[in-house]
């Protein structure tokens, strides 16, 4: 891997960061319930990022599989909660 | 050459899910903020899956597509959630009596 690859990793990994760190103030101030699933959808979306970016990092299609669990359980997870916010129960 | 692709893919999927994030966190309303993280889900992971294939298919000198299955995951569930997701947040919003959005379709 040559350096300049390695530095735009770091600065791309740095501004996921960012990015999560105003999704977590988003679900920690967030007015409604649904402001705050938002934000952990997003979260969920950001962190898929990080794993892709660290695939191409340490050169391992591993991450490849953490980053699908990732997608799955961010979809699953999310469908969920905003069903729990229109019922109050998930499963009918 | 190839590295400098994928770093220029990586830095605008950076630049784009910040910017996402700057949505989320500064929009005034939820349905406005609800069009923020739309950006990160597309073209933010189009571009780092791009990246990804680029990187993989030029280190093992076929083209290696499995990074693909997530594009094709994102751009299922992604409306799903979101569709599910505005819909709970009118219901709520029905329910506490606050003041809606104007309807879809104009003058009816």
């Amino acid at each position: 891997m040559s350096p300049p690859l390695a530095v735009a990793i770091s600065v791309t990994l740095v501004l996921y960061v960012l990015a999560m760190a105003l999704g977590l103030l988003r679900l920690m101030r967030g007015p409604s319930a649904q402001d705050r699933v938002l934000a952990l959808d997003f979260m969920y979306v950001v962190a898929m990022l990080v794993m892709l970016v660290l695939a191409i990092r340490y050169d391992s299609s591993m991450y490849f599989e953490g980053a699908l669990l990732m997608a799955m359980f961010g979809f699953v997870s999310s469908v969920a909660l905003a069903r729990f916010l229109l019922r109050g129960e998930v499963i009918e | 050459m190839i590295d400098t692709v994928v770093a220029v893919l990586l830095l605008a999927s950076g630049c784009l899910a910040l910017t996402a994030a700057l949505g989320l966190w500064r929009l005034p309303d939820f349905f406005l903020r609800m069009h923020a993280p739309a950006l990160a889900s597309t073209l933010a992971s189009w571009l780092v899956t791009l990246g990804s294939i680029v990187h993989f298919s030029a280190r093992e000198h076929s083209l290696s597509l499995h990074v693909w299955l997530i594009i094709i995951l994102l751009s299922i569930t992604t409306p799903v959630t979101t569709v599910v997701l505005a819909r709970a947040a009118l219901f709520r919003r029905r329910q506490a009596g606050d003041a809606l959005p104007p309807p879809l379709g104009g003058e009816r």
